[in-house]
């Protein structure tokens, strides 16, 4: 039994590991083609591998080879091991916070439960913030040791920042405890069922703008990356750093935009309930959801497939004009499979009864499926605003942080207690 | 191998003895108030190690409250010290000897 | 067996990052050790069955009091010229000794039976919500107290370090 639980936990961490760092490049190519989207041209096209493009996602690939294969240069002046390990501790306390997140509700097979949750802490939302409240020494140690006078303002306007905006983070976020009686995620987001109207966004639409523009803060992102502003101070606590280390920064930015989005989503926006369809609901009508459900899921991926067959041009005469057809074709013949496959079965009468692990595996997998669909819609806000918004003067800064957000985040609190109190 | 009470008040005592050592032997301010956190630090390990013994939960509480009052004597003190430091450009304690500012 | 080995890596952590604390020349090496230290404790206290504590410990002391002292410790900048190693001075090394004597004392003191595991501790025990209650319940006059102290803190720290109110 220990060794399993032991197997079990080791499972977890490395699926979710993963998943978040398959994620990252997803997003930094998403982040470019919202940049080029924005900015009106077509963003990064060319890189391919075998005149496979995958719409510019092997750029990011490419990217990190060229990082890997860098040389790696520290200045005669840093101060070594604090410059080495200042990288890791970004990337490090960037993905360790995702180990409180409820990633589906506990999966229920052949009498042995799976709850992809790292740890169910019952302070898991303080863990959170412990989690952010220390991501500050990556740029402190990181600005410090680099001993040059761009990185150290860098540092010190990453402590003050973040520091600042940590209140408000905190302050915003006791008011969902407080209607939700518990600190455990998993309770906070079983606690807001699946209407949407009861989901914390609508519930405390003044906690959820104030834990937004903190995250902001948190993750250094555009209106507030002072830290590394590159007009300002070259670019902040990284100037000296090259390769891999600066790819390990770049990426703590990236996994720390995953992880922001994926407890907004829990916090705010329902977890992994799927709106208007509570769990139990699609567990006891699993015949019905699957009969519409495949059938849906073999028709998009048709379509997409017919898509991309359609937009098969002769333009460039090599591999990269085929690449299409290369994703296209398949993709249209497994769809043929699955609804040719959906037909006979229900012609047979196979769809009738569906035995329970099935429905629970197919919940567990819309579950999982719906928190990462909002937490890349929440990705997909971060880079929008990244590219819209300019940067903050200092003291504009420092005045929304103390004298705008925290006092908004005082009254939240106190007119939620004074309801919670006064309620009939 | 059990672990009982006695390890966690060895590891206080210890981390507190350093604390006070910290205390006498260093001449940075910023330093002292480190080791003074320390030495809190330490307090909070001996009272968490009581109350899970007896089962109260009366230690958590106090820490709770040492933690709220590291934070005040953290926020003072760092105050001080950069008032100091702006008036005499020195943060070590064994050059601010004059009682006039 | 698990949380003797858990224990002891910590504990040997906290030690050693103390140690460090206080020998360290540079006041950035020490204040990075000591948060190394207050993780290595907040394990300690994660270990005590005080989860919450443990982790309102690394939000406080390493996340927010911790940030402070490298902020301050920044701003004021340490030329290292400037960083002189301090002299023993024999009133020194009498504080230490009385110190590392108490130590002793209280440690044989406290080295008595019963030497038992800890007994099973309830869910009420473990859960922050029993802390929130008590809060605001059995210790409601201190919480007000510590409020203002709060504020007293935040208020004084302006004034002394605003040169001009």
């Amino acid at each position: 039994m220990m060794i399993l639980d032991l197997l079990t936990a080791l499972a977890k961490v490395v699926i979710i590991f993963a998943m978040i760092l398959g994620v990252v490049p997803v997003l930094i190519w998403m982040e470019r083609k919202g940049a080029a989207y924005i900015q009106d041209r077509r963003g990064p096209n060319r890189a391919s591998i075998l005149g496979m493009r995958l719409g510019g996602i092997v750029h990011s690939f490419a990217d990190a080879l060229k990082l890997f294969t860098k040389e790696e240069i520290a200045a005669g002046s840093v101060s070594k091991p604090l410059f080495y390990i200042a990288p890791m501790i970004t990337f490090f306390i960037a993905i360790v916070t995702v180990g409180v997140v409820p990633f589906a509700e506990p999966l229920r097979l052949f009498g042995y439960e799976f709850n992809l949750q790292i740890a169910d802490l019952n302070a898991g939302l303080i863990y959170v913030f412990a989690m952010s409240s220390i991501g500050v020494y990556g740029l402190l140690i990181a600005g410090w040791a680099a001993s040059g006078k761009y990185p150290l303002l860098g540092a010190l306007r990453a402590a003050a920042q973040m520091v600042s905006y940590e209140v408000a983070l905190g302050l915003s976020v006791v008011a969902i405890f407080l209607l939700s009686g518990s600190l455990r995620l998993q309770d906070i987001v079983i606690q807001q069922g699946a209407l949407i109207w009861d989901w914390n966004v609508a519930r405390q639409p003044v906690a959820f703008v104030l834990f937004m523009v903190a995250l902001f803060a948190e993750t250094n992102r555009l209106p507030f990356d002072l830290p590394e502003g590159e007009s300002e101070i070259v670019a902040g606590y990284h100037t000296e750093y090259s390769s891999m280390r600066f790819a390990l920064f770049f990426m703590g930015e990236y996994t720390h935009i995953i992880v922001g989005s994926l407890i907004i989503a829990t916090l705010f926006f329902g977890g992994w309930q799927f709106p208007f369809v509570a769990a139990e609901l699609m567990r006891s009508n699993m015949d019905g959801v699957i009969v519409i459900g495949w059938p849906a899921a073999g028709i998009a991926l048709l379509m997409f497939g017919m898509f991309l067959v359609s937009r098969f041009r002769r333009r460039y005469r090599d591999l990269r004009d085929y690449e299409t057809l290369l994703f296209g074709v398949p993709a249209m013949l497994f769809a043929t499979l699955l609804l040719i496959a959906w037909a006979g079965l229900l012609t047979r009468g196979y769809l009738d009864n569906i035995p329970a692990w099935i429905g629970n595996a197919v919940v567990f997998a819309v579950q999982l499926g719906t928190l990462l669909a909002k937490a890349l819609f929440f990705c997909a806000f971060f880079i929008w605003v990244r590219w819209t918004l300019p940067r903050f003067r200092y003291d504009q800064l420092m005045n929304l942080g103390w004298k705008v957000m925290i006092p908004i985040g005082v009254a939240n609190v106190v007119v939620t207690s004074a309801v919670m109190v006064f309620r009939p | 191998m059990i672990i009982t009470v006695h390890h966690y008040l060895v590891l206080s005592i210890l981390l507190f003895t350093i604390g006070a050592i910290g205390v006498v032997t260093r001449r940075n301010a910023l330093i002292i108030f480190m080791s003074i956190e320390l030495m809190l630090n330490a307090v909070n390990i001996a009272f968490l190690a009581f109350a899970r013994w007896n089962l109260l939960i009366e230690g958590k509480m106090i820490v709770l409250f040492v933690l709220a009052v590291a934070a005040a004597e953290a926020a003072v003190g760092l105050g001080i010290v950069i008032s100091i430091y702006r008036n005499r450009q020195t943060v070590y304690v064994d050059e601010m000897r004059l009682l006039k500012g | 067996m698990f949380e003797a080995i858990l224990f002891y890596s910590l504990a040997a952590v906290a030690v050693i990052s103390a140690l460090l604390v206080v020998t360290r020349v540079n006041p950035i090496s020490s204040a990075l050790m000591l948060v190394v230290c207050f993780m290595a404790t907040a394990g300690v206290f994660a270990i005590l069955g005080a989860a919450f504590i443990a982790i309102l410990q690394i939000l406080l002391y390493a996340g927010a009091i911790m940030v402070l002292f490298i902020f301050v410790i920044m701003l004021i900048g340490t030329d290292p010229a400037d960083l002189k190693r301090r002299q023993m001075t024999f009133a020194k090394i009498l504080g230490a000794a009385a110190a590392v004597y108490l130590a002793i004392v209280l440690g044989l003191a406290a080295w008595r039976p019963p030497f038992i595991a800890a007994p099973m501790a309830g869910d009420a025990f473990l859960s922050p919500a029993t802390i929130g209650k008590q809060l605001v319940t059995t210790y409601l006059l201190p919480f007000e107290i510590l409020s203002v102290l709060l504020l007293i803190a935040i208020v004084g720290a302006v004034v002394l370090a605003k040169k001009k109110i």
